[in-house]
């Protein structure tokens, strides 16, 4: 429950590791995009690693109250965005264009582009991965048993303080990789990463926390909600038509779209 | 600690290892308060900034620091550093008084029995302080007074009874704030907004408006979310607050959009005998707002000890316990909402006739930055709460002068981080046992429920 929390929040001041990418030229582009994911990946892993240890270990020594991490994330995010921004520079950082050929697939007046079809492919592969590894590994059943019940867990032999890392580091790596991808198409700022920040945490909350599946289903329905409100609205009413489905669904379902049982904090 | 353990029990290389996992702490902050106060970089050059803070010769100054506090911190060091601190302490005891106003008024508020004077004598200095502060700054640091901490004060307030008092968490709590600035512009002008009332009231009769208007809405979004907890309840909250500040961004026949609104008249006081109107002088505004802020200070100070109050503990504390105990859990969340919500409705109306405003200022990042000061000075404790507005945002108007404006933010992201971690409670704790009434009759229960069960409260 708090790692998903953190690391959402973590994962908005993560989004702009991934804008040091694709500086090298003469590769193929593929081999850019390789590398600008690992890059961005690595950065955001690192960055996740780095917060977890300053702004979340502390508070868990002393047994904080849970607003207390969301907070100090805060404060960790407005330290690492604006230190960004005084290193990295506060224009925006044009990202070059990597496809400039024509549509890789058209079906009859819709053409997907070379580079949604790569951000479609990338984001499938990833959350394969990390649905497989939530579900089947030894390090994603650690994961769960610290959600439900850490010092249980820890009774049976899991080490808690490692699993925490290890999924902050793992939020990282998504959200860098993500942080990059998402560079490509909206170009690389420091302040990028709050947006995004936000809208998966609610996408996240939509689905139903602590469900891979469920956040998925979350950020598929948000942005389809986004897209399709805005065009049958007015443009600038596509937030407040996904905000107001959003309040309208948890209303319905107060613990989100596949979450099963309510989540009693106490 | 984990250093004298490690060398005690063996030879020297696992001393080694520990020694130097114990220098990474300071090693690494230090390497990043060169970067943070280092030259910058830009697009272009995007390692430059850091490149020029390490390879050169200022990082000597941090490796200095560096190294001291790594030699502080072994066993040797630890025992130098104890005696100096003793004997500072020693030489500082004739300063002891000072620190007696804040100590009287922590032992006032919890000991019911100790006199009047001792009770009274913190806040009355506070107030005395807060009355003198203004005439020691410039024009633009009572501007600030005015802007960033008397109305965040009033704000922080509001959101700390939602969210300390309730313990309920609200991400869009500027929503209020908006709809209090928007009511009076609706209410006091003609042409401040192309959607106004057919009359025209003075901004001081207006609070009335804003304040039901803020109210209700907080019902209004209260009263189906409020069954939902925690993370939910925030996102919800969250997007009330943006759908807000989207439509009034975006629907500019009705309120001006994103050009914001001009004209709403300053605050005016016109009675037979006494006129005066609040002008561009940020002194009358800050002394306005001074006595606005005692005032809510000391309402939810005597609604903390009432019924509500209590029950709003006892909400926080364990929903479920409270409503099997008979507190009317729904009831105390909801009167929390519209509580919270109309002190930020009437801050809206101070903010709205201070002649100009624009949706941004209703940004999720100002729900965020209240949020931030009432759980940096401590949530659930009022006077922590104005220390930590005081605080925080001071800390941001003095590091104006210093640093670039938009560096000042990774300072104070630095202070947020570093207080949650030495802190986590916040700047002034709320005292723990505050479920129980600190004056009157020694047994009550958490709300003078029915003895008798009522039907209405548990189905």
């Amino acid at each position: 429950m708090l790692g998903s929390f953190g690391g959402l929040f973590a994962a908005r001041q993560l989004v702009p590791g991934g804008a040091d990418g694709p500086t090298p030229a003469g590769l193929t582009a593929i081999a850019l995009v390789v590398a600008g994911l690992a890059a961005g990946a690595a950065a955001g892993g690192a960055s996740a690693f780095a917060v977890e240890r300053a702004a979340y270990r502390p508070l868990r020594r002393r047994g904080a109250p849970p607003l207390a991490y969301l907070i100090s994330a805060i404060g960790a995010s407005l330290f690492a965005y604006n230190l960004a921004g005084k290193e990295f520079g506060r224009q925006s950082v044009p990202v070059p264009e990597l496809f400039t050929d024509g549509p890789v697939l058209s079906v009859g007046s819709v053409a997907v582009s070379t580079q949604s079809a790569l951000i479609i492919g990338v984001a499938a592969v990833m959350l394969l991965g990390v649905d497989r590894l939530v579900s089947s590994t030894r390090f994603g059943q650690a994961v769960r048993a610290v959600a439900q019940d850490a010092q249980t867990a820890s009774l049976m032999g899991v080490d808690v303080e490692k699993i925490i890392t290890g999924t902050f580091v793992l939020g990282g790596l998504l959200a860098g990789a993500g942080g990059f991808l998402y560079a490509m198409t909206f170009n690389a700022s420091y302040t990028m990463g709050f947006v995004p920040g936000i809208k998966a945490f609610t996408a996240a909350v939509l689905g139903g926390i602590g469900n891979v599946r469920g956040a998925v289903l979350g950020g598929l329905l948000l942005g389809l909600l986004e897209s399709y409100g805005g065009y049958l609205l007015d443009a600038s009413y596509r937030d407040v038509i996904a905000f107001g489905v959003l309040v309208v669904i948890l209303l319905a379902r107060p613990a989100g779209i596949l979450g099963a049982r309510a989540v009693r904090a106490a | 600690m984990r250093a004298t353990v490690g060398a005690s029990r063996s030879g020297a290389a696992p001393a080694a290892r520990a020694g130097a996992r114990a220098a990474t702490c300071p090693c690494v902050l230090g390497l990043l308060a060169a970067v943070v106060t280092g030259p910058r970089g830009d697009g272009d050059h995007p390692w430059r900034g850091v490149e020029r803070s390490v390879l050169a010769p200022r990082i000597a100054v941090f490796a200095v620091l560096v190294a001291l506090v790594v030699g502080a911190r072994t066993p040797a060091g630890r025992v130098s550093l104890a005696g100096l601190t003793a004997a500072a302490r020693r030489r500082l005891t004739p300063l002891a008084p000072l620190a007696l106003v804040p100590a009287g008024a922590r032992a006032g508020a919890r000991a019911p029995g100790r006199a009047w004077t001792a009770r009274r004598a913190g806040p009355g200095a506070a107030f005395v302080l807060a009355a003198l502060a203004p005439l020691a700054v410039s024009r633009a640091g009572q501007q600030s007074m005015v802007n960033d901490i008397g109305l965040y004060a009033l704000l922080a307030l509001g959101l700390n009874v939602v969210v300390g008092c309730a313990g309920l968490l609200d991400l869009g709590y500027v929503a209020f704030f908006a709809i209090g600035a928007y009511t009076t512009a609706y209410v006091t002008s003609p042409t401040a907004m192309p959607w106004h009332a057919p009359f025209t009231v003075n901004p001081f009769l207006a609070v009335p408006f804003a304040v039901a208007a803020a109210a209700l809405a907080g019902v209004v979004l209260g009263g189906p979310t409020l069954r939902l907890g925690g993370d939910y309840l925030a996102i919800v909250t969250l997007g009330f607050g943006e759908i807000v500040q989207l439509l009034a961004n975006n629907a500019g026949g009705i309120t001006g959009g994103a050009r914001g609104v001009f004209g709403v008249p300053p605050l005016s006081v016109s009675l037979p005998g006494l006129h005066y109107a609040w002008g561009l002088d940020p002194l009358p505004y800050y002394y306005l707002l001074l006595g606005l802020v005692t005032v809510v200070m000391v309402v939810f100070g005597r609604l903390e000890a009432a019924p509500l109050g209590r029950a709003w503990a006892a909400v926080r504390e364990d929903e479920f316990a409270a409503g099997l105990t008979g507190v009317r859990t729904v009831r105390a969340k909801l009167a929390a909402f519209a509580i919270g919500a109309s002190v930020s409705g009437f801050a809206g109306v101070l903010y709205a006739s201070k002649q100009f405003f624009n949706p941004d200022s209703f940004s999720l990042q100002a729900s965020i930055l209240v949020l931030t000061l009432v759980v940096f000075g401590g949530r659930g404790n009022r006077w922590g709460v104005l220390l930590g507005v005081v605080v925080l945002q001071g800390l941001a108007y003095a590091l104006r002068g210093i640093v670039p404006p938009p560096d000042r933010y990774i300072y104070f992201g630095a202070v947020i981080v570093a207080m949650m971690a030495l802190r986590p409670a916040g700047l002034v704790p709320a005292p723990a046992g505050r479920a129980l009434p600190r004056s009157g009759p020694p047994v009550v229960p958490a709300q003078p429920g029915p003895a008798v069960p009522d039907p209405a409260v548990t189905p």
